[in-house]
């Protein structure tokens, strides 16, 4: 199945600057429904972690108050073209995704 | 066995070992207690172990002086200060202030982005831990439209 991540890594000599957008309704549980008036449940992010070359650079801890399809920026020190830089994440339901990318 | 051999070999073993930690070193488990205080000082005492923040002025925090939609509310945390483990977001105002916490290791800027959701005007405050302290930066930002969806 396709991921739903978008990853763009921009390599500027050994800075990668990361950019990644995702797909996810981070529902707060707080919301009603406007035709069944039944709340709906929480449903949102927990945990986000990018590994560069398998080591974590970034762990990101979510609220239900990060935004609907969240997006994330940072930078990292140390990258080379052809090295591997990942995208994962798990939410409240257990659901996950990830996706790779090959920096260059 | 050659004694530069020997050293590779060892030198390999730990390289493997290093590499088959998991993950979950680096942050921890998500911090549930932390994301579901209702209290900001709370918030930060549950994540941090006490809820005093030193104010610097080494940290640039951008976030709009008016959110028109406060379901999306770009903040952006970038800070000179040495030695960051980890960057959070606290919106006083929210039903639940923490919001957001950015864990990384040295070869990681202390340059942040993120979207976030206000509910309704309020303050909010960067936290930036270093090994040397907890510091922070506050900023007003106006929401004309709530984004909690209540």
């Amino acid at each position: 199945m396709a991921s739903n991540i978008k990853l763009k890594v921009k390599l500027k000599g050994e800075v990668a600057e990361v950019k990644s957008l995702m797909l996810h309704p981070m529902e707060t549980g707080a919301r009603k429904d406007p035709d069944s008036e039944d709340i709906v449940p929480a449903h949102h992010i927990t945990q986000l972690t990018f590994t560069h070359n398998g080591k974590p650079v970034m762990v990101v801890n979510c609220s239900t108050a990060v935004a609907k399809d969240p997006f994330f920026s940072f930078s990292f020190k140390g990258a080379s073209p052809g090295d591997k830089l990942t995208v994962s994440w798990v939410d409240n339901k257990g659901e996950s995704d990830s996706i790779e990318k090959v920096l260059g | 066995m050659h004694a530069g051999r020997r050293l590779f070999i060892k030198g390999g073993i730990a390289f493997v070992a290093l590499m088959s930690l998991p993950k979950a070193l680096l942050a921890g488990a998500w911090p549930q207690k932390a994301f579901q205080s209702t209290v900001a000082r709370e918030a930060l005492s549950d994540l941090f172990g006490t809820d005093q923040t030193t104010p610097s002025g080494e940290i640039t925090l951008g976030a709009p002086v008016i959110a028109e939609d406060g379901a999306v509310v770009p903040v952006s945390v970038k800070t000179s200060l040495q030695g960051v483990e980890s960057i959070s977001i606290v919106v006083e105002k929210n039903p639940r202030p923490l919001t957001i916490s950015f864990v990384f290791p040295p070869e990681t800027l202390p340059d942040v982005a993120c979207r976030i959701k206000m509910a309704e005007t309020s303050n909010v405050m960067a936290v930036v831990k270093t090994n040397d302290g907890i510091f922070s930066a506050t900023k007003e930002v106006k929401v004309t439209i709530g984004g909690c969806g209540g």
